[in-house]
């Protein structure tokens, strides 16, 4: 655009978070002295529609070239303002955005001086907008296909959306089967439907849908390229089992040598299996797995006179032979759905998780109800750590019920000792839940015991829910207990009783800890894949908390489930069809646009010392040759697709040669001054 | 009124309390008083009952144990409250008289127990220790910070003797500072006198600092817990003794020779424990006796009961009739069969030993220092 600047200034009240505090009227006729300023108004919310009408009619009128408006962050309203530029018919590059909300109003008190600081941003805004530069906006095929990570209830339904939308999906999966967290439950709350019903068919659907492509037992190893074009890298662990010809038929974990050894994962250490196993009945592939680090033949390379199970298997399934198979794809666009852990109980040592075997998670008590469990659904006493006999016709003694099951809340959430502020938004549900399970399992004689500081049941039918579990006769007493400790046969649950001020020792058979979830240990692996952000709580961070809650900060990334926040199965499923959703868009339409406020190289002065390289966090310049006056030099140059326009390469280069479209040197550095700094 | 000036609510961040009853649920002596740590955290938010609240008897009920603070889901100290409470009461002048006199004598002589400053080394009579001179050229390794209830009291005495041993036996450059050493005013501080702590905190750092050492080693972990956590511009590092004497064993300096073939379990001491998370050393210390079987309390590490002798509480008695947890502690060591209840501060081993005589227990329990079992096995 050439021709003589003509600058149109746009005050906005928004209500009366800036007009509050800041005087528009006063700024506006200070902007209208400002050289090349056509025209300054001011209205109550300039990114309503009569307000974007305003710009748009000026545009039209007055003939504008260059729009400044003057209201909150950026961050929210650029893309508004920037699509009314183009519906005037301007390239929407010609905004320039004046903060008068954030860094003004909101933190200021004083009427005057706010004031006169609005008008200082305002005028170096109109010097930058005098500036600015027309830019293109690219556009980039994008790949009709998603990459999810983590096949959980999320990233199941995830999988499941996009794919009955006829995209490719390549649900990747840590451990040997799908169904997460989910699996692991008997109940779900409030309605009390089986998870193992519901969650079963969908886990069977994804394995047998024709556009997934399920990938168990495997790892993401490396994720390059960007939105539409992403490149994956995938490493299928070896099971040391042919997929193809094992079928399930269980054999082989009958006979294998350490069967019954090892603490087994799913039921969360109180049932055990052997090295080589299916984590549960249900399990998704329905295919063994030998675990190589607790495997005699394949971690001593011995195991009697010859591997058991490789006699016991009729499909010839087992070979030990079997290597890690590294495969490569590419993908539009990535969800990830990656869960949680829970609180590591120990980590509140006055409990005595791991001290006491009656000490419990509630995640194991979960294993303990639920009928695949390992004690088939009966709620007993545990003797953790005892070898069973094993001799024939010897009947073991059955083991004893509980007469009293006492429920703490909160342990790991809510709770600055160790780190999680949050609550975690499940805990007082699932704990009404497993309290009327022991009602119903172990019968209404059985004296059940909820401590809790608050009953969160801000859900749908979870208020009912928390009534009817009160009337079955589940005491609640308002208190959060402080320590446990042991008195003959029985537990002790130091606590008070915060609504008489009456210090209990409450004496309980056993003791089920209602523990949080957390952020999962081995998040950083998926954080140095994908550059993901964390929230304080550490959980991965999504771009807006309101409105943008399934998107991250990079494009064509999505989030799904726990792996962004505590949350329930019907918020996780919610989410993730969101995540879906929001990842068919750019798959559905087929391009998506490309940043344009870009990073550009002015290769005539690049002295190609490559430490931009280094700084960008997108792997987005790389050195290039080329000949410059006969020589040749390095150079840096920019791949436009992956820059995100963050600007590290410009303001670390040594010789002012990268410079951001929007951004450069003669378009900030007046506005600096303008700003009165020197 | 110091405290009130700033006032309760923002001092102890009482708006951050959600009332949980984590405190008083852990409380060792809620149980056997009417202290009531949580309802303080409430009621103290309105400064017009302050005088009031501060005139209940309980508050001089609590141990300073840090229990509750421990436990405490967000990072509060409700403790600290009972302290403040405290305060208003001492500036007022009312007192019960053994407080008042043990905190004229600190004053008067550095020290707690009434006793001349000129006393204060007649616990090394006998022994190869000597005072270090201020201002020295030469360093040395180790300044020894001997506990007023070590210097004076006659049975704990034999605790701080039994460290000479020790070092020398090891071979440790150390010394002590002599009659100029002072009460470090753990107690006064919990016992709400802050201004005599202030004054303690100064004169202690600036007589300290005077020192050439490398480290400071103290025998009480009150002292230990008080210089490191404390005092204002204290230059050199502060160990207890069980972390220099593990490091003596650790690194063969120290070697223990004679057989002892006793059930021994081991009291942890809240100022050790709980609130500096020394657990490891004492330990390791007892283990390394020849012929000891250790045996833990079920209550031990972070749920060790409190012995009740911290927090002033040497110089109050509790109005409660309830049995004395020290009592409670001997019963558990005796069910568990020890012979000895090792311990590693002089306050615990004066409670405990108090409580074997009150059970009739005292000729087949011992209570005793690890140090002195520690001399006993040179």
């Amino acid at each position: 655009m050439n021709g003589k600047p003509k600058i149109g200034v746009y005050v906005c009240h928004c209500g009366t978070n800036i007009a509050g505090t800041v005087n528009v009227e006063e700024v506006v006729q200070f902007a209208q002295t400002l050289p090349d300023v056509v025209v300054a108004r001011n209205y109550s919310y300039m990114c309503s529609d009569p307000g974007q009408a305003l710009i748009t009619d000026d545009i039209a009128n007055m003939g504008l070239n260059r729009v400044v408006v003057a209201s909150c962050s950026p961050r929210m309203h650029e893309p508004t303002f920037r699509k009314t530029l183009l519906s005037g018919g301007l390239n929407p590059y010609f905004l320039e955005m004046a903060n008068i909300r954030e860094q003004c109003s909101w933190v200021h008190d004083d009427p005057i001086a706010a004031t006169e600081k609005a008008k200082r941003v305002v005028e170096a805004a109109v010097v930058k907008a005098r500036r600015l530069e027309a830019l293109d906006v690219k556009e980039v095929e994008v790949e009709p296909s998603c990459l999810i990570i983590g096949a959980g209830i999320a990233g199941i339904q995830a999988a499941l959306d996009i794919a009955d939308a006829g995209f490719k999906v390549y649900l990747v999966e840590k451990s040997p089967t799908v169904g997460g967290h989910m699996a692991q439950l008997d109940k779900t709350f409030p309605t009390l439907d089986c998870s193992a019903c519901i969650l079963t068919p969908k886990m069977v659907d994804v394995a047998n849908h024709p556009n997934i492509e399920l990938m168990t037992y495997s790892q993401v190893e490396e994720i390059g390229g960007y939105i539409g074009n992403f490149d994956i890298k995938v490493r299928k662990k070896s099971r040391f089992v042919d997929m193809d010809k094992c079928t399930g038929c269980g054999a082989c974990a009958e006979e294998c040598r350490m069967a019954g050894r090892i603490p087994n994962e799913f039921d969360e250490g109180i049932g055990m299996r052997g090295a080589i196993y299916l984590p549960f009945p249900q399990a998704v592939p329905a295919k063994y797995t030998i675990d190589k680090e607790n495997c005699l033949f394949l971690s001593k390379g011995k195991c009697g006179e010859s591997p058991k199970c490789k006699e016991a298997c009729q499909a010839g399934a087992i070979n030990f032979d079997l290597q890690d198979e590294v495969v490569e794809f590419k993908v539009g666009t990535i969800i990830v759905a990656t869960g949680f852990d829970i609180f590591d109980a120990r980590l509140k040592p006055e409990y005595g998780y791991g001290v006491y075997d009656n000490v419990l998670t509630a995640l194991e008590f979960e294993r303990m109800v639920n009928a695949s469990g390992p004690t088939g659904g009966k709620v007993v006493m545990l003797e953790r750590g005892k070898k069973k006999k094993k001799k024939e016709g010897e009947e073991a003694e059955a083991p004893r019920m509980p007469r009293s099951v006492t429920f703490i809340q909160c342990v790991g959430s809510r709770d600055k000792s160790v780190g999680n502020e949050y609550c975690s938004r499940v805990c007082c549900m699932y704990t009404a839940k497993l309290a009327h399970l022991v009602k119903d399992k172990v019968g209404h004689d059985c004296e059940v015991t909820i401590f809790y500081m608050d009953v969160r049941a801000f859900g749908k039918g979870f208020e009912e829910f928390y009534d009817r579990v009160r009337r079955e006769g589940v005491k609640y007493i308002r208190g959060n207990p402080s320590e446990i400790y042991k008195k003959g046969d029985k537990l002790i649950v130091r606590a008070e009783d915060t609504l008489t001020a009456t210090p209990l020792e409450h004496e309980t058979d056993m003791v089920v800890l209602s523990v949080g979830l957390c952020p999962r240990s081995d998040n950083r692996e998926i954080i140095d894949l994908l550059k993901l952000s964390q929230s304080s709580d550490l959980f991965y961070l999504e771009a807006h908390p309101k409105l943008r809650p399934v998107d991250t900060a990079s494009d064509g990334i999505y989030l799904a489930g726990v792996c962004q926040g505590p949350k329930d199965i019907p918020d996780a499923v919610a989410q993730a069809k969101g995540a879906a959703s929001a990842a068919m868009i750019p798959m559905a339409s087929g391009k998506v646009k490309v940043e344009a406020q870009t990073s550009v190289v002015n290769e005539d002065t690049c002295r190609g010392c490559g430490f931009c390289v280094e700084l960008c966090p997108f792997s987005a310049i790389e050195l290039v040759e080329i000949n410059r006056m006969g020589w040749p030099v390095k150079v840096a140059r920019v791949n436009e697709a992956l820059c995100k326009g963050c600007g590290a390469c410009a303001a670390a280069c040594l010789s002012g040669s990268i410079q951001q479209r929007s951004f450069k040197d003669l378009q900030l550095m007046p506005q600096i001054k303008a700003l009165g700094v020197k | 009124m110091c405290a009130e000036e700033i006032g309760f609510v923002e001092k102890y961040d009482l708006l951050g309390c959600i009332q949980c009853g984590r405190c008083t649920g852990g409380c060792p002596v809620a149980l056997r008083t009417d202290l009531r740590v949580r309802c303080f955290m409430y009621d103290t938010q309105n400064e017009e009952r302050l005088e009031e609240l501060s005139e209940r008897p309980e508050i001089w009920d609590c141990t300073t144990c840090y229990t509750c603070a421990a436990r405490c889901p967000k990072g509060l100290e409700p403790l600290e409250v009972l302290i403040g409470l405290r305060s208003l009461q001492i500036e007022e002048g009312r007192v019960q008289p053994t407080v008042r006199d043990a905190l004229e004598s600190i004053f008067k002589d550095g020290n707690p127990w009434g006793s001349p400053r000129a006393k204060r080394l007649d616990w090394t009579a006998g022994l190869e220790v000597e005072a270090l001179e201020p201002e020295a050229e030469e360093a040395t390794d180790v300044l020894l910070f001997v506990c007023c209830t070590d210097a004076y009291d006659p049975r704990v005495m034999k605790v701080a003797q039994a460290l000479v041993k020790v070092l020398n036996a090891a071979g440790v450059d150390f010394g002590i500072i002599g009659e100029e050493e002072s009460c470090c005013g753990s107690e006064v501080r919990r016992l709400g006198e802050e201004g005599l702590f202030e004054m303690c905190d100064e004169e202690n750092v600036e007589l300290l600092n005077s020192f050439n050492v490398n480290r400071i080693v103290t025998v009480s972990p009150h002292c230990y817990n008080t210089l490191k956590k404390e005092y204002h511009g204290l230059k050199h590092p502060v160990l207890h003794y069980t972390e220099l004497v593990a490091e003596l064993l650790e690194e063969g300096k120290l070697q223990l020779s004679k057989e002892m073939a006793k059930v021994i379990t081991y009291h942890d001491p809240c100022f050790l424990g709980k609130q500096n998370d020394i657990y490891d050393e004492p330990r390791y210390i007892i283990t390394r006796i020849p012929g000891v079987e250790f045996r833990e309390f079920d209550r031990c590490r972070e749920r060790s009961l409190c012995c009740e002798g911290g927090g002033g509480k040497m110089w109050v008695e509790s109005e409660s009739k309830a049995e004395r947890l020290a009592e409670i502690r001997v019963e558990d060591a005796k069910e568990l069969g020890a012979e000895i209840i090792a311990v590693a501060c002089p306050f615990c081993l004066l409670t405990l030993e108090d409580a074997t005589k009150v059970k009739g227990v005292e000729e087949e329990m011992r209570v005793a220092d690890i140090l002195e079992l520690l001399a006993e096995a040179l």
